[in-house]
């Protein structure tokens, strides 16, 4: 294989879309938890921080390499996407602003303004949530302002806020005991019904509002190939929902089947999506191989990726290996 | 006002937010090291207190870095993106280098640096607190390459408007960057030394006696009388730098209108650059000639050489720039009052017994790095107007077709969420230094302390 321009903008693109999954999956659950806060004691609300107190920060940062991948890889796509939605992303980035500062400020301002915070925690999650599942619709439907367009785009947001609120019940499952599991575990089993409804909405609307999408899935044979993407899912959910009545169980086994289901069912619509889209990159208007960098500048990028990026997921193996296990109070010493 | 000016606000206005934070945590986390390392030999109560009180601090600011400069990150494509689309060839790689070296680094090790002291033995807790320390530099070097690279481009050829790299030696070892960097990281290290000496005076002047107290007023005093007089060097350095290769802008810094040798150093002016004049002049005589070429008659240049044939002006707005330049030296020199009257005063009399006013004074510069800082960037930024990239892009033409009532509408919400969280920030550094003091732990997260914190044998 050569480094040229037919190969480069898809390496580059299977960089950027395993930086968005590995996003969605892994700011979806701090976001979720972020997104429960309501429904938690403050106490609660402790312990859910402490679990992912060390990840947060590293987990944000793989929204900024596929952020920075789009930029740098596709400068021309980056322009007409972000320009195209920019109220939902300066919404995103208030609520990740909101979000972030929230997490330091609520443990150490007077504990009269922690509540206040906790506010902010929670608005933060649900401006990024909300914003995030809108771009999603918005880019499905090929980036253009029209009622419709944007009554769907809400449609998505409210979908992706659930999913996240579920996976992140899944997560707090994994990751506590006793009461706050007990608890968790009814979030997840009240978020599966919300789930389920936004997931197959979105699913069943998409290609009927896209006359592509529609092609792309529904003409013969990809039909049959295809078919094992939403026969997985339904499977995982049906699973997910049986694991759910036993859960939790003595000895804590299988806590951790609904952040494995939830995350898998995050890989399958990833795929889908992915299949929806390939090649363009601005749905309709621009392929990843027009909207590319120059060769030169996309190898010295490549070099430099090849190595580091093993380095990122090993040092990140590590952290998640340091904090294994149920969170304990956080504490700086 | 239109989008163009618009998006210029809303861009200053976010960077400026940003670069407060860098500012702390470059040499914030070289200094946590310090502190780290000095517990781990001497096994002394007052360094491990001073790491845990500005290791909260380091936290704090972190995150603010973060959040503000994902914002930075999208801000390309939303207002600018021309710039990308031109020299993204270029730009594209540096920013990548960044992310991929640094930001990754710096976040993923954060976490075991917080929280992991009792989960990792002491050799990796003060390993992971020195590769959040090394990630913080490397991303400063990273974005400095880039933005000394549009203040000094080469290493380039340009085909069909859009830049294409050629020697990335060359890109990455621009003529301005080794001064550029030098000034940041000094700068950095003396808001830091500020900071740490300002607060420490406040908690001694509400009655904290504590022996962490006078540790952290001579350490950040002594730090800050050895950073200033290297700063004032390199910022010297710096300004030979620009002379050569952006004169223009020193133009715009002596506030010098017309080239010429014996030009004088400018204390206080009104420029007027419609009418191409300055008002209320106070100046020593032959001071800028002195200081930009060592000679009293040394020719400097004057502002009247960068402008086009139809009188349209090729240089940057005067008044901005040279009014920065002074708030950043008047601060660089309070600066150097104040380290070196502290440094005499704990010579002859120790940290323990520093008069009142003295302490009053110190609190009151804890933030004069961010003022110097801020200024200094501005001094830079705005004099190398009206170029986005110099010689290569001009920022208007990078603007994005945005409408002006939706970059107003996000300025004002973001103005809005900044300034709420400049005083919170503030408010709970005081805060926490005020629990300090009171001999209780700045946070309530703390559980009952069971594991000791591993002290290397020796």
């Amino acid at each position: 294989m050569t480094l040229d321009a037919t190969t480069l903008p898809v390496i580059f693109a299977a960089l950027m879309g395993l930086s968005i999954l590995l996003y969605v999956i892994l700011d979806g659950f701090d976001l979720g938890v972020g997104l429960l806060f309501p429904f938690a004691t403050p106490e609660e609300r402790d312990r859910m921080i402490a679990s992912i107190g060390p990840f947060w920060d590293a987990n944000e940062t793989w929204l900024v390499l596929a952020i920075g991948i789009l930029l740098v890889a596709f400068p021309a796509a980056h322009g007409a996407i972000l320009t195209a939605l920019y109220l939902p992303v300066a919404v995103m980035l208030i609520g990740l602003i909101l979000r972030g500062v929230a997490f330091e400020f609520r443990a150490k301002a007077p504990l009269a303004h922690k509540r206040s915070w906790d506010a902010a925690f929670f608005a933060g999650s649900l401006m990024t949530s909300a914003a995030q599942g809108f771009m999603l619709g918005m880019y499905v439907m090929g980036l253009e302002w029209t009622l419709f367009h944007a009554a769907f785009g809400l449609l998505t947001a409210g979908a992706l806020t659930v999913a996240y609120s579920f996976i992140g019940a899944a997560w707090v499952i994994y990751k506590t005991d006793s009461a706050l599991q007990i608890k968790a575990v009814s979030w997840a089993r009240g978020g599966i019904w919300g789930m389920t409804l936004g997931l197959g909405a979105v699913s069943l609307a998409t290609p009927f509002v896209s006359q592509r999408l529609f092609e792309r899935w529904f003409s013969f044979p990809e039909v049959m190939l295809l078919a094992p993407l939403p026969l997985l899912s339904v499977a995982i959910l049906v699973l997910l929902w049986k694991s759910l009545r036993h859960l939790p169980t003595k000895g804590d086994h299988f806590a951790w089947f609904p952040l494995a289901g939830a995350t898998a069912l995050m890989v399958l619509g990833f795929f889908g999506m992915a299949y929806s889209f390939y090649p363009f990159i601005v749905p309709e208007q621009l392929t990843i191989y027009e909207a590319a960098s120059s060769p030169e500048s996309l190898t010295i990028i490549l070099i430099g990726t090849l190595f580091v990026l093993p380095m990122i997921l090993g040092y990140t193996i590590l952290s998640y290996t340091v904090f294994r296990g149920k969170a304990t109070n956080l504490s700086y010493d | 006002m239109d989008a163009f000016l618009l998006s210029r606000i809303q861009f200053a206005a976010n960077i400026s937010f940003h670069i407060l934070f860098p500012t702390i945590t470059i040499a914030l986390g070289w200094v946590l090291l310090f502190f780290r390392y000095r517990f781990a030999r001497t096994g002394l109560q007052k360094w491990i207190d001073a790491y845990m009180f500005w290791v909260k601090v380091f936290a704090l600011s972190f995150a603010l870095g973060v959040v503000s400069g994902i914002t930075m990150s999208f801000q390309f494509g939303t207002n600018w993106p021309g710039f990308m689309e031109a020299v993204g060839n270029v730009a594209g790689p540096l920013l990548a280098y960044e992310i991929m070296t640094a930001f990754f680094l710096e976040a993923v090790f954060l976490g075991i640096m917080l929280f992991g002291a009792r989960k990792v033995p002491a050799w990796l807790h003060i390993l992971a607190t020195f590769l959040v320390a090394f990630g913080t530099t490397m991303s400063a070097f990273w974005i400095l390459v880039l933005n000394s690279w549009m203040h000094t481009p080469q290493g380039y050829e340009l085909r069909d408007g859009v830049v294409h790299a050629t020697d990335w030696f060359a890109i990455i070892f621009n003529p301005s960057l080794p001064y550029r960097l030098s000034h940041m990281l000094l700068a950095s290290g003396l808001t830091v030394a500020f900071l740490i000496a300002g607060i420490a005076a406040f908690r001694r002047l509400i009655g904290d006696r504590g022996e962490a107290v006078s540790t952290q007023l001579r350490f950040g005093l002594i730090l800050g009388a050895v950073l200033i007089p290297l700063q004032i060097l390199m910022g010297d350095l710096h300004g030979l730098n620009t002379l050569e290769h952006q004169p223009a802008k020193v133009a715009a810094m002596e506030g010098n209108w017309e080239t010429g040798p014996n030009v004088p150093l400018l204390l206080f002016a009104i420029p007027d650059e419609a009418a191409r004049m300055n008002h209320a002049e106070i100046a020593i005589p032959n001071g800028a000639s002195l200081i930009l070429k060592h000679s009293a008659d040394g020719v400097v240049p004057g502002l009247n050489d960068f402008v086009a044939e139809d009188g349209t002006p090729l240089h940057p707005p005067v008044a901005p720039v040279f009014w920065s330049f002074r708030v950043m030296v008047g601060t660089g020199m309070a600066m150097l009052a104040l380290s070196w009257l502290g440094a005499g005063l704990i010579w002859r009399r120790g940290a323990d017994a520093l008069p009142r006013p003295f302490l009053m004074a110190t609190t009151a510069m804890a933030f004069s790095g961010w003022v110097a800082t801020l200024a200094g960037w501005y001094v830079t930024e705005i004099g190398r107007q009206p170029w986005l990239v110099t010689g290569v892009l001009t920022t208007e033409a990078a603007v994005g077709d945005v409408a002006a009532p939706m970059v107003m509408g996000t300025l004002m919400a973001y103005l809005a969420v900044y300034l709420f969280l400049m005083i919170a920030y503030i408010g709970v550094i005081f805060y926490l230094a005020r629990r300090a003091a009171e001999g209780k732990s700045p946070t309530r997260e703390d559980p009952r302390r069971d594991t000791p914190i591993a002290v290397p044998a020796e």
